[in-house]
């Protein structure tokens, strides 16, 4: 029984497979007028968000009452933890207001894994400091998967700030399971030696154009300015020498595709004209982070028996 | 007139080289005789058959959090824990609070040991005032009052001319300096060590290079200074190595390792649990078999706990929040019968003496040693034993360990402070 998504790393392929073919039968279901189901219906699930996120927690909170469950989402500014209460007191007393389960963004590595092991409540890691961000990962590999039959075979360059991103290890850890060939680039104060040992598959560079050749998809970083602790790169060079530009693009796949986890930085990490280029999924993604996360939901709560507790 | 006779122990005696099966006669706090077959008229006598008895252990790198810090430990607490530890004298470091930087509080710390210690404390002082790094502590006055060492552990000098200055003025007073090498320009931020699983994890690296500078710079000051230079806690393969270097050159460079350095890495750090978090931080699996390497060897000269009590609600925390530090004290024997005995590196006697001898000759302390006429501190354990830590029972005030639930082989019995058992392991 599923106890909660903590990280794509202990998630095995069939797992995955499952979400994601769950994923696809959920969104048809967008384009509808009527879009609720009620295979939830009753349950409670707490958004709990300990840093700021609004695509991320609209996305789950639209997915929770899609399948008929009663969401609340709470932001850390306006609740206990702005007056000093401990992360273990404020999600126990969460946990005693008995929700079905917990999704959780933080801005700490591991504070939902240290969580899980006091709480019986099924917890869901919506991201967590610099580790893993589940859900993102699963739902770009619906969207890659929306064009392309296989994972099997791609070649994907994820391109920005590696060290601070939770989505590309997530995403490493996902394509990696379906041996897609992992090429990671960005400046080499992002781009610490011991990413290469991440999971098979996975191969560096500091070369955005070595990166994007024959790429069938290129997944672009949000340059994350608020987990640099010192200036990592000249001031005013990320653009320069790690930003996408059209011109780049020859040098991909011919029908490669364009991702980015939002927000965009318009002129930071790719060109504005990439970014409202054809084939760029940018929105594409948040449309199936729904559907996604709708499976997700529907795998951890509706197998739930709370009884089991 | 009190006696003690400890009869039919294996004496482990480095200072000596013997290694028999022999008794052992306390008398009037001293070691009065070691022999075979001695008989006294001793109103008490201690039956050690199939037991290891080896002078008093000494932990030179203790945190007692006395003063100031009382939540987390006191000096009584702390020595309890020492006593069921094996250890006879620990050594206090100086990040209290107020710091021990002056002759008041290095005496303050010594009486209240006095009347509430079960072991021997002995009060190391800090480098600089307050450990801010910039103005020397009252080192001269202090060395008056009983320190043994000057230390900024946990908060180390980061200014070079200021630990210069320091390790002249050490030297002078015939006091070591005990150097917490983290360069905290290359450490900061940093909650565990920088390598394959800090990557993984998304948990900020401390480099092993935050470390290496450090051990580099101090080396060269101290062949520059003439000072007893001591590397605490050391973790890394660069490290040893230029340790090696500096002890071949005939420095007077030394080291300690702590048990949790020589058996656990940074692979522990995988389920984000802080009971695994401390400065340096666990090494790569590479470094800590250098380490054991190092103890066999000869580099590494003491054996230390970096005892570092802090209470559960601190440790119960966003692990990037959660303080620096475990507690080690009652672990320690049974950590190293494993590692290193168990496991074939080093023989008892090498052992006992990375707990003695080893540390005795860093501080310059007339301990110990069984030889006739030393105070008598002396160590019961056994080497077979099998039991198992329950941190919950902890003397400690403190319960943040790795080691909780682990089954041992081999461990403490019993406790001798001064002539008196302080402490025995009660039968289970």
């Amino acid at each position: 029984m599923p106890r909660g998504l903590l990280g794509i790393e202990e998630l095995d392929r069939t797992e995955i497979e499952a979400i994601l073919a769950r994923a696809k039968d959920f969104q048809p279901l967008q384009n509808h007028s009527f879009k609720k189901l009620d295979s939830l219906r009753g349950r409670l699930i707490v958004n709990l968000f300990f840093e700021a996120s609004t695509r991320t927690r609209t996305s789950f909170e639209i997915a929770a009452k899609r399948l008929g469950a009663d969401a609340v989402s709470i932001t850390a500014s306006g609740s206990s933890v702005s007056k000093g209460e401990s992360l273990v007191d404020t999600v126990n007393t969460l946990a005693a207001m008995r929700p079905d389960a917990i999704v959780m963004r933080h801005s700490a590595s591991g504070a939902p894994h240290a969580l899980a092991r006091h709480l019986a409540i099924p917890i869901i890691n919506a991201g967590d400091g610099t580790h893993e961000h589940p859900t993102q990962a699963l739902l770009d590999a619906r969207t890659i998967l929306d064009q392309r039959a296989r994972l099997e075979g791609l070649r994907v360059a994820i391109i920005g700030d590696i060290a601070h991103s939770r989505v590309a290890r997530s995403n490493v850890f996902l394509l990696s399971k379906f041996g897609v060939d992992i090429v990671l680039c960005g400046p080499a104060s992002l781009l610490p030696p011991d990413l290469a040992s991440l999971a098979p598959g996975v191969t560096l560079t500091n070369d955005i154009r070595s990166a994007i050749r024959n790429a069938d998809v290129i997944m672009m970083l949000r340059v994350q300015l608020e987990r640099q602790h010192e200036a990592a790169f000249p001031a005013g060079e990320y653009f320069q020498f790690y930003g996408l530009r059209l011109d780049h693009l020859a040098l991909a796949k011919p029908d490669a595709i364009v991702m980015h986890p939002g927000p965009i930085n318009r002129g930071r990490e790719l060109a504005s004209e990439v970014a409202d280029f054809q084939r760029s999924v940018i929105l594409n993604q948040v449309e199936n982070g729904v559907a996604v996360r709708m499976a997700v939901l529907e795998r951890i709560v509706g197998h739930h028996v709370a009884t089991a507790d | 007139m009190s006696q003690l006779l400890i009869k039919n122990g294996r004496v482990i005696d480095p200072a000596s080289g013997s290694d028999r099966i022999a008794d052992v006669i306390i008398e009037n706090e001293r070691i009065a005789a070691v022999g075979p077959d001695l008989s006294s008229m001793a109103a008490e006598i201690l039956d050690a058959s199939g037991v290891v008895v080896a002078p008093g252990f000494i932990d030179m790198h203790v945190h007692l959090r006395e003063p100031g810090l009382e939540h987390a430990e006191t000096i009584e607490t702390g020595s309890r824990a020492a006593a069921a530890g094996g250890f006879t004298t620990i050594c206090a470091m100086p990040n209290t609070a107020p710091v021990n930087d002056s002759a008041t509080v290095t005496s303050y710390i010594i009486d209240r040991a006095r009347k509430f210690a079960l072991t021997n404390v002995l009060p190391i002082g800090a480098i600089t005032k307050g450990s801010q790094g910039a103005e020397l502590a009252a080192i001269g006055s202090m060395k008056n009052a009983g320190i043994v060492a000057i230390s900024d552990d946990g908060s180390p000098v980061m200014n070079s001319r200021v630990m210069r200055r320091a390790m002249e003025f050490a030297r002078s007073f015939d006091l070591p300096v005990i150097d917490h090498c983290e360069d905290l320009t290359l450490s900061a931020g940093g909650d565990m060590h920088e390598g394959p699983y800090s990557t993984r994890l998304g948990l900020r690296g401390i480099p092993s290079t935050a470390e290496d500078v450090m051990v580099a710079r101090d080396i060269l000051l101290a062949e520059a200074t003439g000072v007893r230079f001591h590397v605490a806690h050391i973790s890394t393969r660069a490290a040893l190595r230029m340790v090696a270097d500096a002890k071949r050159q005939g420095l007077q460079v030394t080291c300690e390792a702590t048990p949790h350095h020589l058996s656990l890495t940074d692979r522990e750090l995988t389920g984000y649990d802080s009971n695994f978090k401390m400065k340096p931080p666990l090494r790569s699996d590479s470094d800590r078999a250098a380490l054991v390497e190092g103890v066999a060897s000869g580099i590494v000269d003491v054996i230390a706990t970096d005892h570092a009590p802090h209470p559960g609600s601190e440790k119960m925390q966003e692990f990037e929040k959660c303080p620096f530090g475990v507690i080690g004290l009652e672990t320690a024997l049974g950590v190293a019968l494993e590692v290193l005995y168990h496991s074939g590196k080093i023989g008892l006697m090498r052992l006992v003496e990375l707990f003695t001898t080893g540390p005795a000759r860093v501080l310059h302390l007339n301990r110990g040693t069984l030889a006739v006429g030393a105070p008598a501190d002396v160590t019961l354990f056994a080497p077979e034993l099998e039991w198992t830590y329950d941190v919950n029972h902890s003397f400690s005030k403190s319960n943040n360990s790795p080691y909780h639930g682990k089954k041992f082989r081999g461990g403490p019995v019993a406790t001798i402070v001064g002539g008196r058992i302080v402490w025995r392991r009660e039968a289970s």
